[in-house]
């Protein structure tokens, strides 16, 4: 047990509504061991949040168990809250505190000795790149700078596990993929245990274990390589001319596993690419549909986790 | 320096950068009470004087004169209309050309020989200020006027009357003497229980805000999750507040003693220390129920009906002696209800801890349990 840094069980949060009983999170199980970048994918309303919280015990979970660093999420909450780190996903951060009172205030609360604040609230500022914002209130800086801030804030007490709360929503690519650099600064430096929570399939892909979080269950978890090697087959992509008919046409064609849409392109998940390349093209040509070259691609996390989605209904569905 | 104590420091410098910070909040704390105070001080006033008063002098002698004259000169009654009978009295009333009606009937100077003269006295009854004011005017006129009469006829029958029967003519006279405030002014009766209003809403409304703003926001999440414990951060909240009410309280004494001249007569040490237990004990309840409101506009409504069961059941204008049992347990449950009482014990009569003590207690102990009922019913989690 102690050797997870996360981990859960069975867990099950149900939220009473006025409509009744809504299952946020259905047995959710997951490890994450110390040094793990692990991502939870979701779309939005998936329940990344509503679980992410329950871990931290910030929610009462409704079943189940789940601790950080061997300590239980609802009994042992105070010593979780000593030994992580954690951005929620509305900008939380007092708006009406300047970036170095902000870090201040966190530093106090955690009981950082000021020794250590001299000397860490100075580097984590040139960390997060806002050494020269001190006295700028929370509430002025900008999406990305925010979540900078709030990055160092969660930090300043030597965190072991820091869990984040779709860290970039709101935040420009560039500012983006500046963030995703410090994650990467932080594990490789301090080997810190980070958990995110995130709906953009390219920060999965910088992750070292994902989750996909679909309805409240955990529908696959993996590395991505893991991941994109459930799905079946091959993936061809192509522009028709007509879609819609080409769509059709397509659709339960011999070999043909799955069919997405992609833009105005057609993802096809075929079983052999040689055999069902050429049937596609006789097919649409014998429709009279132009269309572009079909070629071979990469499966992205992208299609694999519409994929995945789309077994999950197709499951329910039956 | 124990952890516990560690956080809480930075808990309550962090609230008073941000109170300090929001100087409109700041303008409106010391503010909004001095307004309150102004507008009680010299817009509210109880007793009405100069009464527009319909005559019907039936009698047309010289002691019905007499009477009249006595209650215009005593400043309540101003004879703005002579009419003929009292028909045409609720007529003028009915209309709002007078708020009271004098009707002395016929033969009034024999009958106040006889000792059994009446004047009917008619007053406005959808006004309770003129009611009150002139129905005690009238009886302390008529009752001057009555023991005039009589030292006169005892002068005019001569000293072949004996001093026996002379007394025995007299009506029967009270002499009243108001303690402490001796020219009855309003605001000497009404600044030591309005402090207690004017502060026991700052301080409810305020912290009430206080808690259930961060929650709206939503930036009690990242405190949340940080080792604070319950009690640290209700007191926290309490604390920066705690000093600004207290800062309220001495300006707003301050003007009342220095600008309304009202005499404080007792010990400012002990007049201190009932304050903080008392603005610590309505800080309190605000905390209560800013735990247990969902939406700063909840917070704001429960601090408006305490505000409203302190005006009513506090004690600061309707007297609690004449209340019936509920609203009276009510009016026990208000920090207001004790701070009042032994405010105007203090303030106005200038007596010690000897006769405040218990209401100091009371103060002492409904502090202590609401802070911790407060931090016992904080939630921890967000659900």
């Amino acid at each position: 047990m102690n050797e997870l840094a996360i981990s859960a069980q069975g867990l099950t949060k149900q939220f009473k509504t006025r409509g009744g009983m809504v299952t946020a999170v259905e047995n959710l199980s997951l490890r994450v061991t110390p040094g793990e970048t692990y991502g939870l994918i979701g779309p939005d309303g998936a329940g990344k949040s509503t679980a992410t919280r329950v871990i931290l015990g910030l929610l009462t979970r409704t079943a189940g168990e789940s601790s950080i660093l061997g300590f239980d999420s609802m009994a042992d909450s105070y010593e979780i809250r000593e030994r992580v780190g954690y951005i929620a996903q509305q900008n939380v951060l007092p708006a009406d505190l300047t970036v170095m009172e902000n870090m201040r205030f966190f530093a106090g609360v955690q009981c950082v000795s000021a020794e250590a604040q001299k000397k860490r609230i100075p580097e984590l500022l040139a960390f997060a790149g806002l050494s020269n914002f001190t006295n700028r209130l929370a509430g002025r800086l900008s999406g990305g700078m925010k979540k900078k801030l709030a990055l160092a804030c969660s930090l300043i007490h030597e965190p072991q596990v820091v869990m984040l709360d779709e860290p970039t929503l709101g935040v420009d690519p560039v500012s983006r993929r500046e963030f995703w650099s410090l994650l990467g600064d932080l594990r490789a430096e301090k080997g810190l245990t980070i958990f995110v929570c995130t709906p953009y399939m390219d920060e999965a892909e910088r992750c070292t274990q994902i989750g996909l979080l679909y309805g409240g269950k955990l529908i696959a978890a993996g590395t991505p390589t893991q991941i994109k090697g459930l799905l079946p087959g091959h993936l061809l992509e192509f522009t028709p001319a007509q879609f819609a008919a080409a769509q059709q046409r397509i659709t339960g064609m011999e070999g043909v596993l799955e069919l997405q849409t992609y833009g105005e392109k057609l993802h096809v998940f075929v079983d052999d690419v040689g055999a069902r390349k050429a049937q596609i093209e006789m097919a649409l040509a014998a429709e009279g549909i132009a269309h572009d070259d079909l070629r071979e691609i990469e499966v992205r996390m992208e299609e694999a986790f519409i994929s995945l989605v789309q077994q999950q209904t197709e499951k329910v569905g039956v | 320096m124990p952890k516990s104590l560690r956080r809480l420091a930075a808990l309550i410098r962090k609230e008073v950068t941000q109170l300090l910070r929001d100087r409109r909040g700041l303008a409106y704390m010391l503010g909004l009470p001095l307004l309150q105070l102004f507008l009680y001080a010299y817009a509210v006033n109880t007793s009405v004087y100069h009464i527009p008063t319909a005559i019907v002098d039936q009698s047309r002698d010289r002691k019905s004169r007499e009477f009249v004259q006595a209650l215009v000169n005593s400043q309540y009654f101003n004879a703005t209309l002579q009419l003929e009978n009292g028909a045409e009295v609720m007529t003028a009333i009915d209309k709002g050309q007078v708020r009271a009606g004098v009707i002395i009937p016929p033969h009034f100077a024999a009958d106040t020989d006889r000792g059994s003269a009446t004047v009917l006295m008619m007053l406005d009854g959808s006004d309770s200020a003129s009611v009150s004011s002139g129905y005690s005017a009238a009886a302390l006129v008529a009752q001057s006027y009555a023991s005039h009469l009589a030292t006169e006829q005892v002068q005019r029958k001569g000293i072949r009357t004996s001093a026996l029967a002379g007394a025995s003519a007299l009506p029967i006279t009270t002499s009243t003497r108001v303690l402490y405030n001796p020219d009855m002014i309003d605001i000497w009766f009404l600044l030591p229980g309005l402090a207690g209003l004017i502060l026991q809403t700052l301080a409810v409304q305020q912290a009430a805000l206080i808690i259930v703003r961060e929650r709206e926001l939503g930036t009690i999440e990242q405190i949340l999750i940080t080792p604070t414990r319950p009690l640290e951060l209700v007191l926290s909240k309490m604390i920066p507040l705690l000093a600004l009410c207290l800062l309220t309280m001495g300006v707003v004494v301050g003007i009342g003693v220095f600008w309304f001249g009202v005499p404080f007569q007792g010990s400012f040490f002990l007049y201190f220390w009932l304050t903080l237990l008392f603005i610590a004990s309505s800080l309190g309840l605000g905390l209560l129920f800013s735990n247990r409101a969902r939406t700063q506009k909840q917070a704001q409504q429960q601090a408006l009906l305490t505000m409203m069961f302190g005006l009513l059941l506090g004690g600061m204008i309707y007297p609690r002696s004449a209340m019936p049992a509920i609203p009276r347990f009510i009016g026990d449950l208000l920090p207001m209800t004790y701070f009042v009482r032994a405010s105007r014990t203090i303030f106005t009569k200038g007596v010690g801890l000897r006769f405040v003590w218990t209401d100091m207690l009371a103060l002492a102990i409904y502090t202590v349990v609401v802070v911790l009922l407060a931090a016992r019913n904080f939630k921890k989690r967000l659900d």
